[in-house]
């Protein structure tokens, strides 16, 4: 476990990431000693970012080491899609048993190497390490070494056991694991000027497609996209690429930065969601390849197909425009991607009531506010009565969010709309917008809402569990606003800090009392910002508004 | 009769099993204001709550004690404990179903002294029922993971009566498998009705996962049985347990309260309901309602128009093993051959299947030997549907997970009705298949290249 444990120092040492950056040297060298709640945590843990990750590699097969949990519960559920192999969707697992756990599944996780190898013949093996055979203490990096050896033939093992830590940081363990046994193993059959890593895309519902023809009509190659539709040997070979787009979800912002100190593949942070950003993305392709000693006219080519298809593009959203007058959506994402996905619906002419900015950085949010202007509504957490309440107070026509929340908006019977990974719709590109234009569209308008919403014969008005619920939501509204003293404590006891567990109010007594400037130092008193840094943020922002609100009270 | 072997493979390629933990934790679900808790790392629960909420399309209760690396190796009380107050602060069950997983199993954390613990130091939760279960990931699959947490709950809280006059005979326990959709109990609990009879079903996944409106934003389960109902479990007439996995739910209540059970293997298919009935007769002294009598005459006219269909038919199926002997059973008893059963768990039903073999094991074997026997009809979980595409025969979705169809929860295979239904919807897709891909040209007997597998094969 000891190298596992230098790698994650290594993840949490990463200059790219701004969480960490945030953080002094002493706090990082905790890293993944982050305490997720008990009984109040959701979410995956680092097999499950892990796989996500890479399993998306479509050639390979993807073997994971342990009970029947880890990839009997879990395998077939993501929506990547592939143009050649389909072998990735193909669940292996060692499936260990108690015989394994007393003695050791070592033994078996060789077999199962060999059987893979005998039935299957992939170009790699990928064997995914999990919690019950990290803590017996199954090598797996050695019967990965020795199965190399023995049957000539990568064996790549990647080492995030769930326990770990979460989801993101088996996304990035996961890019580890590519860097130090994948990336730069395997040379080319021949290069362009036009060679482009692709990294952190996952061609969920087949997104990259919607793309790839324009790269494909510029001559730009993508030499590898790591993972989506991704091939081992392309992956391997892909350290000869000449520029990188890194897509805006930072799973795998240590690859892009590795690959840039280690081969000199500059990589930009980009987006193919929404019109502008995906014109913006293409421009900056080509002007970093031409950098890398591509011909300028590509620059040219690419201005003339970016005019065209926006065009295109403008002309097929056109339509809905007047649809969508007055139409509001309430936009709850992860939020690392909300930035570009609120472009995306401005252009359509829909009004932002509300996104969600949970795991946004200062960047994301500032993109927002540039966006939305500087009253932006960002939903730091909301609970699902609150959601509820802004569908059914009409303050949001419509809801677009991850599958976790759809019940929500579809029990209230409200129009939603799913923009996350288990989505059936492609959205990327300019294409990929016109889709999404059309599929709010088909949900806004939908004469099923009319229906669901009718009252049942033996019910009176006002006595449904929707205007029973909303009755509640108001009276604690009314509650609240009613007693200044109850509303301030329901203030205070906002949670900032969900690692930790603490609260606004003990973070502003403590700014108070110690008179307290910076993160670090709210960090020392409150414990607060120890955990995952993900709130140091929000922090920064409690900080800021105690000193002008100080500065106010001292000018008068 | 049948002869059970264990897969020799190492390495399981597409698991047909799903782990204990959650089998556990969807019983839990059955019980009303529940909220199992899986004492393991976040993704143990994750994957489950991930799994459950693509097959009911429902919002699913699930928490977790959210175990990292340090707290494995140094044991889990202080997360128990974290996870039930927090559980009971944010959410106010009415009971906490804890599930063990495969890391602190490993650990070997005692959890029920944990629990003694807490309640000596909280106050708050000193009485709130909170139920524990060992269900190690590393061993068994999902419905042994349901079989020992409703033992379980039956041996903690159902209550013994005082005396046995205070037995009621209409009262009945219901105690199905986890094979039963939320469909099959609503079927169930409307025929025991009709008999004048009052049933209880734990767990009742119907009240708690069928699609109802919910009535407010509970974080925990809504509808099923409620902790009251449970511990009163001990005054009824009679247990009715389904599957043979719950023998031992039932074995534990007549042991701990006296109430007689009968256990009905099979509830898919005529002789199957015929049986029922008679019991339900016997025990309630009321004949079989006109509208069971107007059903079985239903099922038998779709057992003769279906035949047609069924019959002959080379089947692969891939289930549990209560719900394999259900759909093997009915289509045996239709004509179809049995030809391929893989399942995920040793139980002594598989003994009595009307097969030759019984492989415990994965889709690959099941898709391999379908491929070997020839088979034409395939009937697993959606999982299932590459290896059916693979072979390009007929594919039927029974069992958890269904994903990539709506309805799963509903979908019905007990009593008589449920019985025709499904022999209309296996009929229908294999006409269907036919149409498609099985009408003769003028091509089909030249050559021995048939217009169907049937032909083919020679």
């Amino acid at each position: 476990m000891s190298s596992l444990s230098a790698t994650i120092q290594d993840v949490f040492n990463e200059p790219g990431c701004g969480k960490n950056a945030n953080k002094s040297e002493a706090e990082r060298k905790k890293g993944c000693t982050k305490q997720l709640q008990p009984g109040g945590a959701a979410g995956g843990c680092a097999f499950d970012g892990a796989k996500i990750a890479l399993q998306p590699l479509t050639d390979v097969a993807h073997l994971v080491h342990g009970p029947i949990a880890c990839e009997g519960n879990s395998w077939d559920n993501r929506g990547a899609k592939s143009s050649g192999s389909n072998l990735w969707r193909t669940g292996f697992t060692t499936d260990i048993n108690e015989t394994d756990v007393v003695f050791g599944g070592e033994k078996r996780l060789f077999k199962s190497i060999r059987e893979i190898i005998e039935k299957y013949d992939p170009p790699a093996i990928f064997v995914y390490q999990t919690c019950v055979p990290a803590m017996i203490g199954d090598d797996i990096d050695a019967v990965c070494k020795a199965a190399r050896e023995k049957f000539n033939k990568p064996v790549i093992p990647i080492n995030s056991p769930g326990f770990v830590g979460p989801k993101n940081l088996g996304n990035k363990l996961a890019g580890e694991a590519l860097l130090q046994h994948v990336i730069g193993t395997e040379e080319p059959e021949y290069t362009t000027p036009y060679d482009l890593n692709i990294i952190g895309e996952y061609n969920l519902s087949g997104e990259l497609w919607q793309v790839k023809p324009l790269l494909d009509e510029l001559g730009i190659r993508i030499m590898a996209c790591i993972s989506g539709d991704g091939k081992y040997k392309e992956v391997a070979s892909s350290h000869r690429a000449k520029a990188a787009m890194m897509v805006c979800s930072k799973a795998m912002i240590n690859v892009a930065r590795k690959m840039e100190e280690r081969y000199g593949i500059p990589f930009f942070e980009g987006s193919f969601y929404g019109i502008e950003d995906s014109s913006d993305s293409l421009r900056e392709i080509a002007r970093m390849l031409i950098e890398r000693g591509a011909p300028a006219e590509l620059m040219d080519r690419t201005e003339a197909l970016i005019a065209r298809e926006e065009a295109k593009a403008w002309a097929a959203i056109a339509k809905y425009k007047p649809r969508f007058e007055g139409k509001k959506v309430l936009l709850i994402t992860g939020g690392v991607k909300s930035w570009s996905v609120v472009a995306a619906l401005q252009e359509a002419g829909l009004e932002l009531v509300g996104t969600s900015v949970k795991k946004s950085t200062k960047e994301d949010k500032e993109r927002i506010k540039e966006l939305m202007g500087q009253d932006a509504h960002m939903i730091e957490d909301m609970t699902p009565r609150e959601m509820y309440k802004m569908l059914k107070d009409a303050r949001a026509d419509i809801m677009l969010s991850g599958g976790r929340s759809q019940f929500i908006a579809l029990k209230a019977s409200m129009p939603w709309l799913d923009i996350n990974q288990e989505r059936h719709h492609a959205y990327m590109g300019y294409v990929g917008m016109v889709k999404l234009v059309e599929e709010i569209d088909k949900a806004l308008y939908n004469p099923v809402w009319a229906q669901v919403r009718k009252p049942a014969p033996w019910e009176t008005a006002g006595e449904n569990w929707q205007s029973r619920a909303m009755a509640q939501a108001e009276a604690e509204a009314a509650a609240l606003a009613a007693d200044p003293v109850k509303a301030e404590e329901a203030r205070r006891a906002k949670k900032i800090c969900n690692c930790k567990s603490v609260e606004l109010g003990v973070i502003e007594d403590a700014i108070l009392a110690n008179n307290l400037s910076t993160v670090e130092g709210v960090r020392e008193k409150t414990n607060a910002s120890g955990g995952c840094g993900a709130c140091a943020v929000r922090i920064e922002e409690i900080l800021a508004q105690m000193v002008s609100a100080s500065h106010a009270i001292a000018a008068e | 009769m049948a002869n059970v072997s264990v897969s020799k493979k190492a390495c399981s390629v597409n698991p047909l099993k799903m782990s204990q933990p959650i089998g556990g934790a969807l019983a839990f679900m059955g019980l009303r204001g529940a909220m199992p808790l899986l004492h393991g790392s976040q993704g143990c629960t994750s994957f489950g709550l991930v799994l459950f909420t693509r097959h009911f399309k429902e919002a699913i209760p699930m928490q977790t004690t959210a175990m990292s690396e340090v707290a494995t190796v140094l044991g889990g009380y202080d997360n128990v404990e974290q996870a039930v107050l927090n559980i009971y602060n944010r959410t106010k069950p009415e009971i906490i179903g804890i599930c063990s997983t495969g890391v602190t199993e490993t650990k070997g954390d005692d959890v029920d002294g944990y629990i003694k613990l807490i309640r000596e130091k909280n106050a708050a939760v000193a009485h709130l029922p909170i139920v524990y279960v060992s269900t190690p990931d590393f061993k068994d699959a999902f419905q042994d993971g349901w079989e020992k947490t409703v033992t379980r709950i039956v041996e903690t809280m159902v209550e013994a009566p005082k005396s046995a006059a205070r037995r009621d005979p209409t009262k009945i326990n219901v105690l199905p498998g986890c094979h039963l959709t939320p469909g099959d109990l609503d079927e169930l609990r409307t025929i025991i009705e009709d008999f004048g009879l009052e049933p209880t079903f734990l767990p009742d996944l119907a009240g708690s996962l069928d699609g109802h409106i919910p009535d407010d934003f509970t974080p925990t389960t809504i509808g099923g049985v409620g902790v009251e109902e449970i511990s009163m479990m001990g005054q009824a007439g009679w247990t009715i347990a389904i599957g043979a996995q719950m023998r031992q739910a039932a074995e534990a209540m007549q042991k701990k309260t006296g109430v007689p059970f009968r256990l009905f293997e099979r509830l898919c298919g005529l002789e199957a309901n015929d049986a029922l009935m008679s019991f339900l007769t016997d025990i309630s002294g009321r004949p079989a309602p006109m509208k069971y009598r107007r059903q079985r005459g239903q099922l038998v006219d779709a057992m003769l128009d279906g035949h047609f269909h069924i019959g002959g038919r080379k089947l692969a199926v891939g289930a549990e093993p209560d719900l394999l002997n259900e759909i093997g059973g009915l289509l045996t008893e239709m004509g179809a051959q049995l030809l391929v059963a893989v399942t995920t768990t040793q139980s002594p039903v598989l003994e009595r299947l009307p097969t030759e073999e019984v492989l415990i094991g994965d889709l690959e074997d099941l898709e391999n030997l379908a491929k070997a026997k020839d088979c034409d009809l395939m009937v697993t979980h959606s999982h299932g549907r590459q290896a059916a595409s693979r072979l390009k025969i007929p594919f039927f979705r029974m069992g958890i997970p269904m994903f990539d169809r709506l309805g799963g929860g509903h979908q019905l295979m007990v009593g008589y009705r449920g019985g025709r239904d499904l022999i209309f919807d296996i009929s229908n897709l294999l006409m269907a298949d036919h149409e498609d891909n099985h009408e003769p040209t003028p091509d089909s007997w030249r050559d021995g290249v048939g217009p169907s597998h049937a032909a083919t094969s020679h």
